[in-house]
């Protein structure tokens, strides 16, 4: 009878270690981001791309409409994808996008810009990344959506596509 | 030659002082960064990845550090940005709390075993 219980004991035991790893194990070990998480927008000073001026973030996002954030680089093939959607977007009156140029050349940035269209209402310069990181970004291209609060209410990792840009749509309609 | 005696000890003094505060700093931020994960990266921190997701942090936290940040203060941050999974050292919370007390767990019922066998013996 004791002997009974002992191995109970120990059936219970390693049934439990055995779920705890079964389900660690299939839980992904990888990053995966919050995309729908409601935050404020960093504040921050930034260097805007034409003008070389410094702007504060609430001289930025100054009206009350939706804002796009949009991280992007030359040397990004990624953005090159997803710039004729950006494109599209700008044409909406009710956005404005804000281009974050991440690492970049001036130069190669602006060329890029020249060649493929200025979808943005203001380009600001991120040189050494920190900027996409008060944004909470890991890469480019990223993408965010301010509300009229300022608050991001959406992130997009990875290039946008036409499904994204039709989620878009709706949430600022 | 007197004068240039002191001129030359002061000078090597202050010149060592100085280098000696760069590499502090540098230990204490090379010890922060060792404790950052690269979410980007299989397993390697940021002090140890030279991408440009490991870059950019690496530059926020000299800007923080810069800014008289402390290392938990500079840790909340990024978890603000991220959440926990960024920082090594995990902090207890509900999404922890197995990780943190089962060793303990474990510990005591071992004992406990190991304690009723030899009062058995006894």
């Amino acid at each position: 009878m004791k002997n009974n219980f002992g191995l109970f004991i120990v059936i219970i035991f390693l049934s439990f270690c055995f779920i705890i790893f079964y389900k660690g194990l299939n839980t992904p070990n990888t990053y995966a981001p919050q995309m729908d998480e409601k935050k404020d927008i960093p504040t921050f000073k930034a260097k805007e791309f034409d003008s070389n001026n410094y702007l504060n973030s609430d001289k930025i996002f100054e009206e009350k409409i939706f804002y796009i954030v949009n991280i992007w680089a030359s040397w990004c093939v990624p953005c090159r994808i997803e710039h004729p959607l950006l494109m599209q977007l700008s044409k909406n009156q009710s956005i404005k996008l804000i281009g974050l140029n991440y690492r970049d050349n001036y130069k190669n940035a602006k060329k890029f810009i020249n060649d493929f269209g200025n979808p943005y209402s203001r380009i600001l310069i991120d040189e050494d990344g920190t900027l996409a990181i008060e944004f909470g970004a890991y890469g480019v291209p990223e993408t965010f959506i301010v509300d009229k609060n300022k608050k991001i209410i959406k992130k997009f990792v990875g290039p946008i596509n036409m499904e994204i840009v039709k989620e878009i749509k709706l949430i600022i309609k | 030659m007197k004068f240039l005696k002191i001129f030359i000890i002061v000078f090597l003094s202050v010149g060592f002082s100085h280098l000696k505060s760069d590499e502090k700093n540098d230990e204490y931020k090379n010890k922060i960064l060792k404790n950052i994960r690269c979410l980007i990266c299989q397993g390697q921190s940021v002090y140890d990845s030279e991408s440009e997701f490991a870059s950019s942090i690496k530059s926020i936290v000299n800007k923080k550090i810069k800014e008289g940040l402390k290392e938990e203060q500079i840790y909340k941050f990024l978890r603000e940005k991220y959440g926990d999974w960024v920082i090594y050292d995990p902090k207890l919370n509900k999404n922890t709390y197995v990780l943190w007390l089962l060793p303990l767990l474990l510990f005591l019922f071992g004992g406990a075993i190991i304690f009723k066998k030899l009062n058995n013996q006894k």
